[in-house]
């Protein structure tokens, strides 16, 4: 007994060393397997307000072209109500419409206050968390495309896994087509994706536009993503690696737009069902 | 509370500030950002408290990892650095630095441009920290190659910037 207490006297900086070593060891292997703990992540409270304040001057630099953009945006949606509008009175369209009683994706506006992209494994923080009614896997996207997937909430702030990250993994599909294919990042350039798993049977072409795909429950069909830098296939593949150059500069993004599916309860109660049986 | 404490505790803050607020949004060439809150490690008196050391050290990197969404990888490299800190400044200031009380923070400040001694110790140190983070950072050993770049790049920025802070806190020539 004698023997082992001075072991542990005598050793006692080691040992420390080592139970911290492990506590390290062991919130990496937390980050790098599954979700972040909500504690070490920047969606906690503290980090959110110091990260709000710092924000608030990069704002405040950034304020003119943010401002362009959404002034774009603002007129392209004027387009499109006002096409509508002229549309909806010459003809009486609306009794072949499909009727729906509620709207299947509501829009939840919130403000970026932290955006890596310089690592492997990029998030986002943004200001709007449960409050807000944001919870966990639901899709982040701008007026330019789509940015990625909210990860953690807390009370009032939530991170974001960036589609700048290798974990990552998004269904998309060639506009106007239904071939559909994985979207992934392979961790070199902030401006590229890859679209993998396309079959060699599309029909694509240097310049098409790939959009998100229909059989997400995250994201609705065709909200933009990019267009086909190049295409590449082996012999041996059947299926084609797509490089897609983002509509979005993912080294500059200000306001994003958080989409709720609606209907996302019922839809994971049934397959639950499903599975079940 | 006696001053040698508090001025240590005043750094620790400083430069968790100093890193979160600046370091962390510098972005140079759009990846590298230099760390020098190890600074903190570097000048920590040399007769202070190794475990003391070790825990703080853990709780420096843990506090910059929250901010940067890296789970635990700033805590594991500052933890590493402050281990084997004695063996870097034997390497650095010979065997006998114990005997000599050397007053770590004095010798840095006041001889920094003059001595290789310290040059040693502050690349050592550098180096040693950078290489544990990268290659936790990276996790993969397909980007063997972006580790060693990244590794080399950010520990060239970190040192400037540790040269540059440490010759603005130099206690003026009486």
């Amino acid at each position: 007994m004698q023997q082992i207490f001075n072991f542990f006297i005598k050793n006692s900086t080691k040992l420390l060393f080592l139970l911290l070593l492990i506590i390290s060891f062991a919130l990496i292997l937390r980050t790098h397997t599954f979700h972040q703990s909500s504690f070490i992540s920047s969606a906690n409270g503290v980090t959110g307000y110091v990260y709000e304040n710092v924000n608030s001057i990069k704002e405040y630099i950034h304020l003119k072209p943010e401002n362009d953009a959404l002034a774009l945006e603002n007129a392209e949606l004027k387009e499109v109500v006002f096409n509508q509008l002229t549309a909806q009175d010459s003809l009486e369209m609306n009794r072949f419409k499909p009727t729906v009683d509620e709207e299947v994706f509501s829009v939840i506006v919130a403000k970026i206050i932290r955006n890596t992209f310089k690592t492997k494994e990029n998030y986002l923080t943004i200001k709007g968390g449960e409050k807000q009614g944001i919870e966990s896997d639901m899709g982040v996207i701008n007026s330019k495309g789509i940015i990625g997937i909210i990860e953690k909430t807390s009370k009032n702030y939530a991170t974001v896994q960036s589609i700048l990250n290798v974990e990552s993994r998004i269904n998309a599909k060639i506009k106007g087509s239904n071939h559909f294919g994985t979207l992934q990042w392979n961790g070199e350039n902030t401006g590229y994706v890859q679209l993998t798993d396309v079959p060699r049977l599309a029909d694509l072409h240097k310049g098409d536009t790939i959009v998100t795909g229909g059989i997400s429950k995250i994201f609705p069909e065709d909200i933009p993503i990019g267009i086909i830098e190049k295409a590449f296939t082996t012999e041996s593949s059947n299926y084609f690696t797509i490089e897609v150059r983002l509509f979005n500069d993912m080294t500059n993004l200000g306001y994003v737009y958080v989409l709720k599916n609606n209907y996302i309860e019922e839809i994971l109660d049934l397959e639950e069902k499903t599975h079940n049986e | 509370m006696n001053s040698t404490a508090f001025s240590n505790i005043a750094r620790f803050i400083a430069l968790w500030a100093a890193q979160v607020l600046i370091f962390n949004n510098i972005d140079l060439f759009s990846f590298i950002n230099p760390f020098p809150y190890i600074l903190f490690i570097i000048l920590y008196p040399t007769n202070g408290n190794r475990a003391l050391l070790l825990v703080a050290g853990f709780l420096l990197g843990l506090s910059v990892d929250m901010f940067e969404n890296s789970g635990g990888i700033h805590a594991a490299a500052s933890l590493s650095l402050a281990f084997v800190r004695p063996s870097i400044l034997k390497f650095s200031f010979g065997i006998s630095y114990q005997y000599h009380n050397l007053n770590i923070l004095r010798k840095v400040t006041s001889d920094v441009f003059k001595s290789m001694e310290v040059f040693t110790y502050l690349a050592l140190s550098v180096i040693i920290h950078h290489v544990v983070l990268f290659i936790l950072e990276f996790f993969r050993f397909n980007f063997i190659w972006e580790i060693l770049l990244r590794t080399l790049l950010t520990t060239i920025a970190t040192l400037l910037t540790c040269i540059l802070i440490i010759y603005l806190i130099k206690p003026a020539k009486k």
